[in-house]
């Protein structure tokens, strides 16, 4: 342990960085708390004289018919219909790249992880004509389906299963006749369950932040992802649009928000991978 | 490998059984290898593999206008594409906002969170906890959310801050053309300041403690510590957010696309990947689009891995110091 005087100025530096991280989210609360004109007239960073906060909720989910609850709905299926798939077909390809060899391996797993580098823009725009060609622009596939793919996941799925789960268990599977995808749904899959958590809450919070795509697929206001809803919301910046915006940004990162500090400890697998592989 | 057990339970039987015994094996583990990576590679194949594809043969085409203008044919157009991305859209002086982006927030970003990181390590108890979270829930903000958040945080009738500096007779609009790159590096440096932090501090902890102790014994305090063994020692993480943040950089395009809204400095090419999207679906030239997106493609692999290189000889060279 350090010095009293150290302690001291590194407990400083860290409520100064506390500070920065929370005063946003802290201002949000507030603003959250205020009808239009109170955003206006009262201290930006404590509440107003009256407090607006239900009304403001119940302005947010029943404007335009209930849009944004439809909203939060498609994040939802986006977000978690993809991460499930993308967690399972990323657990059997990291663990075919864990388990087994075959000719062009590492060549291939390169290719995947540099894919990482490719940018958003050069694969919308190709995507949004396949899909156009195929009909499924303006459908859920178009979010979807790009959304399965996760290289991260595949990564951390292959260090996963090489660290857990131990050959001589497949082995002994093996000569008891069990088959090869068997021994992986059953042996495998399990022991590998918590860190596919791990892969799932990536992929989760990569889908339900996903923009860029979603805004050039989706033209339908009913498929919109609550990012797109929003943005869409403050893209006409109106004092009196304030308050939805607001109140929505709130709503919107509460499921996010709840998962981060439930599941804290599945985070640290995913950063630790992070920390120490490249 | 994951066989040789296997292997050796087949080679101590009797040896007309071997190679039938053997075949098998392999035949199910080839099928099982295809079964299992099938579902992946067709996805990876149509969601990365097939749209690199056509944005580099797009490139390399365009559409010659016919005399009334709609429609036209499909030519090969060579380099055209190309020079016209160089010459005539916002992609270059894009590229270089998002460099001198980069060059300031990158290390600031990084520097905070290993000072962080360090920080958080040398306490014990609840704080640093807290602290943990608290740096954490900024990565659970989305980036569009963020960009809201903080537009609101900027804008003049809304900001505690600007009220704050009007009072001590300071005038500033984050919204300005020559505030507003920063006030965008602000909100990416908010929103992952604390996930680095975090991938740096996993690293700390992996360190084993009788390096410490070794460390303490011969003199060695907290300060000394720090700069001799934990940073040497969380070099490889910082080498890899490093790397992440530079993709991230170059990549740049929901925050100004967000606050596009509120500041009329952020034009529609603002950003490489805006400055694509422009022209794929503003001016419908997708042959120029696919040269620009090809482009930054060939630009991040270069920045990235020639990062990578760099900070491996550095490495390579300490090591052997």
């Amino acid at each position: 342990m350090p010095k009293f005087t150290s302690r001291l100025f590194i407990r400083g530096v860290l409520l100064l960085g506390v500070v920065y991280f929370l005063i946003p989210i802290w201002w949000l609360l507030t603003a959250s708390t205020k009808s239009s004109s109170q955003l206006f007239s009262s201290p930006p960073l404590w509440f107003g004289e009256d407090f607006a906060l239900l009304d403001n909720i119940v302005a947010v989910l029943t404007r335009q018919d209930g849009l944004f609850v439809r909203w939060m709905l498609n994040s939802l299926i986006y977000a978690g219909g993809g991460a499930i798939g993308a967690t399972l077909i990323s657990a059997a390809a990291g663990y075919v790249f864990a388990k087994y060899s075959f000719p062009g391996k590492g060549a291939l797993f390169g290719a995947i992880l540099a894919s990482i580098l490719l940018p958003a823009s050069l694969l919308v725009m190709p995507l949004y004509l396949l899909f156009s060609s195929l009909g499924m622009i303006n459908t859920m596939w178009a979010v979807i389906i790009p959304s399965l793919v996760s290289p991260f996941g595949v990564f951390l799925a292959r260090i996963t299963a090489q660290e857990s789960v131990p050959d001589d268990l497949l082995d002994a599977a093996r000569i008891d006749g069990a088959g090869e995808i068997r021994i992986f749904s059953t042996i495998a899959l399990p022991i590998m369950g918590p860190a596919l958590l791990t892969v799932f809450l990536f992929s989760f919070v990569g889908i339900w932040n996903n923009f860029f795509l979603p805004l050039v697929t989706l033209n339908d206001a009913e498929l919109w992802p609550a990012m797109l809803g929003l943005y869409f919301w403050g893209n006409q910046p109106s004092e009196l649009n304030y308050h939805f915006v607001i109140t929505g940004s709130l709503l919107s990162i509460i499921p996010l928000a709840i998962a981060f500090i439930s599941l804290q400890k599945y985070w640290r697998v995913g950063l630790t991978a992070g920390a120490v592989k490249i | 490998m994951t066989t040789t057990t296997a292997v050796r339970a087949i080679a101590s039987r009797p040896p007309r059984f071997r190679a039938v015994g053997r075949t098998t094996i392999r035949r199910s583990q080839r099928r099982a290898i295809w079964l299992l990576l099938l579902p992946f590679l067709v996805l990876f194949v149509f969601s990365f593999v097939v749209p690199l594809v056509y944005a580099v043969v797009e490139s390399f085409f365009t559409e010659q206008r016919s005399g009334l203008g709609i429609g036209g044919e499909r030519v090969f157009a060579g380099f055209v594409n190309y020079v016209n991305a160089i010459q005539k859209t916002d992609l270059l002086e894009g590229v270089g906002r998002v460099l001198v982006f980069g060059i300031v927030q990158v290390p600031l970003m990084l520097l905070t969170a290993l000072a962080l990181a360090l920080a958080v390590d040398a306490l014990k108890g609840n704080y640093p906890k807290f602290v943990r979270l608290s740096a954490f829930l900024p990565y659970a903000v989305p980036g569009v959310i963020a960009a809201i958040l903080w537009a609101f945080l900027y804008l003049p009738g809304t900001s505690p801050f600007v009220a704050a500096l009007a009072n001590v007779g300071i005038d500033v609009d984050f919204l300005s053309s020559d505030v507003v790159l920063w006030s965008i590096a602000n909100i990416v440096t908010w929103t992952w300041t604390g996930y680095n932090m975090l991938v740096i501090y996993s690293a700390l902890t992996g360190i084993p403690q009788e390096l410490y102790e070794a460390a303490a014994i011969d003199g060695a305090g907290a300060w000394r510590i720090a700069w001799s063994i934990k940073i040497p020692l969380v070099a490889p993480a910082l080498v890899l957010t490093t790397f992440f943040s530079i993709v991230g950089t170059v990549q740049l395009y929901a925050e100004p696309t967000v606050l596009k809204s509120y500041s009329s400095a952020i034009t529609s090419g603002y950003t490489p990947n805006m400055a694509v999207q422009d022209v794929a679906f503003g001016l419908n030239n997708y042959g120029v689009a696919a040269a620009m997106a090809v482009l930054l493609a060939l630009g991040t692999f270069v920045l990235s891995f020639g990062f990578l290189r760099v900070a491996n000889v550095i490495t390579a060279r300490r090591a052997a110091a």
